[in-house]
C-alpha cells in the first residue's frame, strides 16, 4: 500500500484529488507565511501612493496648480481603490496570487478543486475590511474620546476576527470561509540532480545485504537531505552512525561524503527493488 | 552490468517532458509578456497528464524524495493551470453586467426589502425625536458631519447649504471622492458585519435611517423639507439604494449562517458569500455614481425640478435595471 507510506502526521497536508484520480497533496501555507505576504503587498500599496503623490505633486508645481488638493482625493480615492482591487485583480491572474503571495510562493485555491471564480475572490477581499482595516482603525484611535467598554468591545471584536486563522485547521481568515477558498503553498520548484548520479564508484563499497538490510526508507530519506544539503559535521556524525549501526570499518582516507553516497545508492536500489516486488521496509524497526 | 538505477532511467526518460511543461507554464504565467501559440496551448494539458502519471509511477517505484516532490509541485501548477479560471476579467464583466449583477439583486429582494424597512424605521424614529425635543439631534448627527446644520442654525443658513455658490466648487473634487469612499465603506461594513448574525448590519442600517431622519428633521421645522429631500435625493436616491442592497446581502449571510436549512453551516456561509460578493461589486459601482451625482451634480444643479426629475429618472433607472421581469433568455450571455 503506497498510500501507508506517505507521512500522515503531517497536518498541513491536504488531499486534492484531480479528475484523473491523482492525488496531489498540497500543502497549507503557514499564517507567517501569509503574514509575510501581507506586508509585502501592504508595503507595494503605500509605496505606490507615495510614488503617485510625489509625482502629481512635481507635476502641478511645473504647471503652478498648487492650490489644488489633489494629494487629498490621491489619497482618499487611491487608498481606496487600490486597497479594494489590488488584491481582487491579481487573485483573479492565472497565478492567483498578489505579489506578495508570489514571492512567498503562494496561491488561493478554491476549497472544492474547482477553477477558481471571481466572485469568490471578491467575497474574500471584502471581508478585509472587517478583518484588517477595522483593527487598524481601532489600533490607531488609541481610544481617544472612546468609553472604556465600547473600546475593549472593539478589541475583542477585532481579536476575533485577526486571530481567526489560528483557531481552525485549515487556517482559514473569515474571508476565505465566506468565499470558499484557502491558501496553499505553489512553489516553484527546481529539479535536484538525482544523488545517485554523482556517486564515485558505487562498486568500491561492497556492501553486503545483511548492511543494507539495516535501514529503511525513513532513513534513506533522512541521508538524502544530509547529503544534499552536504554539510561536513552532520555528514560526519551520520557516517559514524551508520558505520557503527552496520559494523563497517572505515579504510585509509575513506571519505565521509565518498562513503554516504555509496551507501546512499546501495540503500536505494536495495529498497527499490524490494518496492517492485510489493515489500515497502518503512524504517529500520520494520521487520520486514 | 548496468549499474543504473531502475528508477534513474525512469527519470531520465520522463524528464525532457517535464521540462517542456515547466517551460510552457513558467511563460504561460507570464501571459502579458509572451503569448503562446495555439500548438504550445495544446500541449498542456497533454504534457500534463503525462508529469501526473509519472507522478503516480514515481510514488510507488521511486524513493528519491526530491523528485516526487518535484512532481507534486509541478502537477500541482499545471493542474492549476488546466483547471484554473478559464474566463477572462473582462468576460466576467460583461456577463456581470448583463446578468449576474441584476440577477444577484433581485435574488435578495427579500433581504433587501427589510433592509429598506429598518432604514426607514430608523429615519421615523429620528425624525419624531428630533421633532418632539431637538436635543436628541445631537445624538444621531456627530457635529464634524452637521457642519453648522443643527436645530439651532437659521432658515436662511440652511437654506444655503443647499443651494450651493459656485465659490465653493473648487473644493468639490475632495468632497465627492470623500463622499465616495465614506458611503463605499458603510456599504463594505454593511455587507461583511452582516458574517455575526445579522445583528450589526441592522444596527448599522437602522443609525443611516436615524442620520437621515434627524437632518430632515431640523430642515422640516423651517419649511425646507421639500427643498431638502430634493438636495438629497439627486444622489441619495441611488447612494440609499446601493447601502441598502448592500445591508441586504449582510443580512443574507448572516441569515444563512444562523438558519442554513439543508445544507452545513459553511456550505451556507460560502453560498451566499459568493452571492453577496457580486451584489458589493455592484454597490461599489452605484455609490461611485452616487459620489459623482452628489460632489458635482448636486452643488452645481440649483433647481428643484431639475433635482427632482434627476431622482425620479435614476429610480426609474435602477428599477428596471435590477428588478425588470424574466431574464432567463440572458442567462447564457
Amino acid at each position: 500500500m503506497a498510500s501507508l507510506a506517505f507521512d500522515q502526521a503531517d497536518r498541513a497536508v491536504r488531499a486534492l484529488v484531480t479528475p484523473e484520480g491523482v492525488d496531489l497533496r498540497v500543502r497549507l501555507a503557514a499564517v507567517s507565511e501569509r503574514g509575510i505576504a501581507l506586508v509585502i503587498d501592504l508595503t507595494i500599496i503605500m509605496g505606490s501612493l507615495l510614488l503617485l503623490t510625489l509625482a502629481a505633486g512635481s507635476l502641478l508645481a511645473t504647471f503652478d496648480l498648487e492650490n489644488v488638493p489633489l494629494a487629498q482625493i490621491i489619497w482618499m480615492l487611491g487608498f481606496f481603490v487600490l486597497r479594494n482591487f489590488y488584491f481582487t485583480l491579481f487573485e483573479c491572474s492565472r497565478r492567483s496570487a498578489t505579489p506578495g503571495k508570489r514571492l512567498m510562493g503562494l496561491r488561493v485555491v478554491a476549497r472544492d478543486g474547482a477553477a477558481l471564480s471571481a466572485d469568490a475572490v471578491i467575497a474574500r477581499n471584502a471581508m478585509r475590511e472587517l478583518e484588517l482595516y477595522i483593527p487598524l482603525i481601532v489600533l490607531f484611535s488609541r481610544g481617544e474620546g472612546i468609553e472604556a467598554w465600547i473600546l475593549l468591545a472593539g478589541i475583542v471584536w477585532c481579536g476575533i476576527f485577526v486571530l481567526f486563522p489560528l483557531f481552525n485547521r485549515d487556517r482559514l481568515r473569515a474571508g476565505d470561509l465566506i468565499a470558499g477558498t484557502w491558501v496553499l503553498k505553489a512553489p516553484k520548484q527546481k529539479m535536484l540532480p538525482d544523488l545517485t548520479t554523482e556517486k564515485p564508484a558505487e562498486a568500491a563499497f561492497a556492501f553486503t545485504t545483511a548492511h543494507l538490510d539495516a535501514y529503511g526508507v525513513k532513513e534513506l530519506q533522512v541521508l538524502e537531505q544530509v547529503l544534499r544539503m552536504s554539510e561536513p559535521t552532520a555528514m560526519e556524525a551520520v557516517a559514524t552512525q551508520i558505520r557503527t549501526k552496520i559494523g563497517w570499518t572505515a579504510r585509509a582516507h575513506e571519505a565521509d561524503k565518498d562513503f554516504l553516497s555509496a551507501y546512499y545508492a546501495a540503500l536505494r536500489r536495495r529498497l527499490e527493488q524490494r518496492l517492485l516486488l510489493g515489500v515497502r521496509k518503512k524504517d529500520k524497526h520494520d521487520t520486514i | 552490468m548496468d549499474m543504473t538505477l531502475r528508477s534513474l532511467r525512469f527519470r531520465r526518460e520522463r524528464e525532457a517532458s517535464w521540462h517542456e511543461l515547466e517551460g510552457l507554464l513558467d511563460r504561460a504565467e507570464r501571459s502579458a509578456v509572451s503569448r503562446l501559440s495555439d500548438d504550445e496551448l495544446l500541449a498542456i494539458p497533454a504534457l500534463y497528464r503525462a508529469a501526473l502519471s509519472s507522478l503516480s509511477v514515481a510514488r510507488s517505484t521511486s524513493l528519491d524524495q526530491a523528485l516526487v516532490e518535484y512532481l507534486e509541485a509541478l502537477s500541482a501548477r499545471a493542474y492549476f493551470f488546466v483547471y484554473g479560471s478559464r474566463t477572462s476579467f473582462k468576460e466576467r464583466m460583461q456577463r456581470f453586467f448583463a446578468h449576474d449583477w441584476p440577477a444577484a439583486v433581485k435574488n435578495i429582494w427579500r433581504e433587501t426589502l427589510v433592509a429598506a424597512l429598518i432604514t426607514f424605521a430608523g429615519a421615523i424614529a429620528a425624525y419624531m425625536l428630533v421633532m418632539a425635543d431637538p436635543d436628541w439631534y445631537d445624538a444621531f448627527v456627530s457635529g464634524e458631519m452637521a457642519g453648522g446644520r443643527d436645530p439651532s442654525a437659521s432658515a436662511e443658513y440652511l437654506k444655503s447649504t443647499i443651494y450651493g455658490d459656485s465659490d465653493a466648487s473648487e473644493a468639490l473634487g475632495v468632497f465627492a471622492t470623500s463622499l465616495f469612499t465614506n458611503n463605499a465603506q458603510v456599504a463594505l461594513f454593511a455587507f461583511a458585519l452582516g458574517f455575526a448574525f445579522c445583528l450589526p448590519t441592522s444596527l448599522l442600517l437602522a443609525y443611516n435611517g436615524c442620520v437621515l431622519g434627524a437632518m430632515f428633521a431640523v430642515f422640516a421645522s423651517k419649511n425646507l423639507g421639500f427643498e431638502f429631500a430634493g438636495w438629497i435625493l439627486i444622489h441619495g436616491v441611488t447612494e440609499l439604494l446601493a447601502i441598502i442592497i448592500a445591508g441586504g446581502a449582510g443580512l443574507r449571510i448572516g441569515w444563512s449562517i444562523a438558519f442554513p436549512g439543508d445544507l452545513s453551516r459553511l456550505a451556507a456561509a460560502e453560498r451566499s458569500g459568493r452571492e453577496g460578493a457580486v451584489i458589493i461589486l455592484g454597490v461599489v459601482i452605484m455609490l461611485f455614481i452616487a459620489g459623482l451625482l452628489e460632489g458635482f451634480g448636486r452643488q452645481l444643479i440649483n433647481s428643484d425640478t431639475v433635482r427632482y426629475t434627476i431622482a425620479t429618472a435614476t429610480a426609474f433607472i435602477w428599477a428596471v435595471y435590477f428588478y425588470r421581469g424574466d431574464r432567463r433568455g440572458l442567462a447564457r450571455v
